[in-house]
């Protein structure tokens, strides 16, 4: 397969999602719509109608459901695929944690859009920053042909025997979901084959013989039940252990998935511009990673030393590269698309400061929170940061540790 | 040298301000081109002044911010020139081009414009003649291709031939586009 034989097509972020499902070989669909997904969902509904799949498609009457008959139908062996936002995957909160306990592979799309109230349908990290520790892996994409690629690479990541974990693929409200641009599509056998069969690992049951791990009445086992102190606290450290096998399984993945198709986001786990010699550095998720890397080039440009770390993986923290692609800065701005009240810095910056406590540079870390309810994210705010870590760099002090940018 | 353009559609809920926007987007990439097309991210009401954007580069786009400065902003409703300031962040050599029955060099003068180019057509004329009901956007979508040099007519064309399905309809806004194309004028 050469990226030749790829094609070129004009999809918003949502429909490049649907289209990486429809190619992906995917058993049951069950979602139910919310704005901004809404497309990911209706996409598919039409290719379940014109029979260009073969896919279970349910329609419930709720996130909740929509999650519960996924993790049903993926506890049967069943590759499985959902897509919510915002007050969907709130409401789908209580599932999430009994998706990930079960071990089920789902791989969920979200258009990350703000949690209300007062009601917005845009682009904030809200929604999916407060799933971060439901033992989800979260990859954020920064434009629609990630969106496609991620999609694709979700199912083998999820499904991998050593992982058995389900994934977020979470791409930004509009900016987005909404927003037409060329994604390349690979042709359907060459997915078919990347994907290829979910692989079931071999388990015990309950009368000492090797099976499948699915609910099958040839070969009956239990699934989800009553775990109290005496085995639950293993469980959750499985499901930890798990996790700390993720970064290499989403590499490896990435990896794969760059020879067939030439294209590559950083390692698959952070995607690092322009850091090599930088003195100053953003760090952030998604869309706004674009956007920002122009700003680096005009920065690079007049001599500033500027650079961007963007990570792709949330969940798992990807610990080591970002402390291998940091721990030189001198300054360094977090821009998170959500908050957390009453802490101290959104999500992201807790976590980048405390990853970089350990290294002996320590580094200045502010936090700026940005673009919540889908306030737009333009050049010169971006830039107003970069200007005033030089300033930091300069002064050798912060005034503020955590600001608002863009707000009135 | 690399392109970049960047344009801004003025329309009103209902009037296909997105649906040209992405009809311009999906042209350019016919001809091996990067775009974007998006609506403006806010609340759509049938009859509402909206806008909605494109981005054409000869190289991936990185951006994904909303256009201040577009070099080229086109209305598809005239009435819009009394409630929106079309000229809005519009670059210094930027073009404007407008569905009204004005010449260019009258408009010119009611906007207050010096630096910008001006064309102007009459698109709602057009489009009453041809498909029988007062829908502009592919009328200016022909207009802008012609004012901007943005893409090619032949290439407009296969799209919209795509976009519309029953071939009648199809050939109607063919004959709508080639007519403003032709149609309209400059300063």
């Amino acid at each position: 397969m050469k990226a030749g034989q790829q094609e070129t097509r004009a999809m918003n972020g949502d429909e490049a999602v649907a289209y990486a499902v429809k190619q992906s070989d995917v058993d049951v669909v069950a979602a139910y719509p919310i704005t901004p997904q809404t497309i990911i969902v209706e996409r598919f509904s039409e290719y379940v109608a014109d029979g260009k799949v073969k896919t279970e498609f349910v329609c419930t009457e709720s996130e909740h459901s929509a999650l519960s008959a996924c993790v049903a139908a993926s506890a049967t062996g069943a590759r499985t695929f959902t897509a919510s936002a915002s007050a969907g995957l709130a409401l789908m909160h209580e599932i999430l944690y009994v998706t990930s306990g079960c071990r089920a592979p789902v791989v969920m799309a979200i258009a990350n859009r703000a949690l209300s109230a007062p009601i917005n349908i845009h682009c904030d990290h809200s929604d999916s920053m407060a799933e971060r520790d439901s033992s989800w892996v979260q990859i954020y994409v920064e434009n629609s042909q990630e969106a496609y690629d991620s999609i694709i690479q979700a199912f083998r990541i999820a499904e991998h025997p050593d992982l058995l974990l389900p994934v977020m693929v979470c791409l930004d409200a509009f900016f987005l979901s909404h927003t037409l641009e060329n994604v390349k599509v690979l042709p359907d056998e060459a997915v078919r084959e990347f994907v290829g069969n979910r692989q079931l690992p071999l388990i015990t049951n309950h009368n000492g013989e090797k099976v499948p791990f699915k609910l099958d009445p040839d070969n009956p086992i239990t699934m989800g039940p009553l775990d109290l102190f005496d085995y639950y606290f293993e469980h959750k450290r499985q499901q930890e252990e798990a996790m700390q096998k993720a970064a290499q399984i989403i590499t490896e993945t990435h990896n794969a998935y760059s020879q067939l198709t030439g294209r590559r986001y950083g390692n698959g786990l952070v995607d690092s511009y322009r850091l090599e010699d930088a003195e100053i550095a953003t760090v952030c998720v998604g869309s706004t990673a674009g956007t920002t890397k122009t700003v680096v080039d005009q920065l690079r440009a007049k001599g500033v030393k500027a650079g961007l770390l963007r990570l792709r993986n949330f969940r798992p923290l990807p610990v080591r590269d970002i402390k291998e692609a940091l721990e030189n800065i001198s300054a360094i701005a977090v821009m998170d698309r959500s908050n957390s009240f009453g802490g101290y810095g959104g999500p992201i910056f807790h976590e980048l400061r405390h990853v970089l406590y350990d290294t002996s540079s320590h580094p200045y870390v502010v936090d700026y929170i940005y673009g919540l309810g889908g306030r737009d994210m333009p050049q010169n705010i971006i830039k107003g940061i970069y200007k005033d870590l030089m300033e930091i760099v300069e002064t050798k002090s912060v005034k503020e540790y955590v600001q608002f940018a863009g707000v009135r | 040298m690399s392109q970049f353009r960047e344009i801004r559609w003025h329309g009103r809920g209902g009037q296909g301000a997105w649906t040209a926007s992405e009809l311009l987007a999906k042209a350019a990439i016919l001809e091996g081109r990067h775009v974007q097309s998006f609506p403006e991210f806010g609340p759509e009401r049938m009859g509402a002044p909206l806008a909605s954007f494109t981005r054409i580069s000869d190289e991936s786009i990185r951006l994904h911010c909303s256009i201040y400065n577009p070099d080229v902003a086109v209305v598809l409703d005239p009435t819009l020139l009394k409630t929106v300031k079309v000229t809005k962040g519009l670059a210094e050599d930027g073009i404007l081009v407008v569905n009204t029955q004005e010449s260019p060099q009258e408009l010119r003068k009611k906007l207050d414009i010096t630096s910008q180019k001006v064309w102007t057509v009459p698109a709602t004329d057009i489009a009453i003649k041809i498909l029988n009901v007062p829908i502009t956007n592919t009328a200016m979508l022909g207009a802008a291709t012609r004012a901007a040099s943005l893409v090619s007519l032949e290439s407009i064309e296969k799209v919209v031939r795509k976009r519309f399905t029953k071939e009648e309809l199809a050939e109607r806004n063919v004959a709508v586009i080639r007519e403003a194309y032709k149609e309209v004028r400059a300063t």
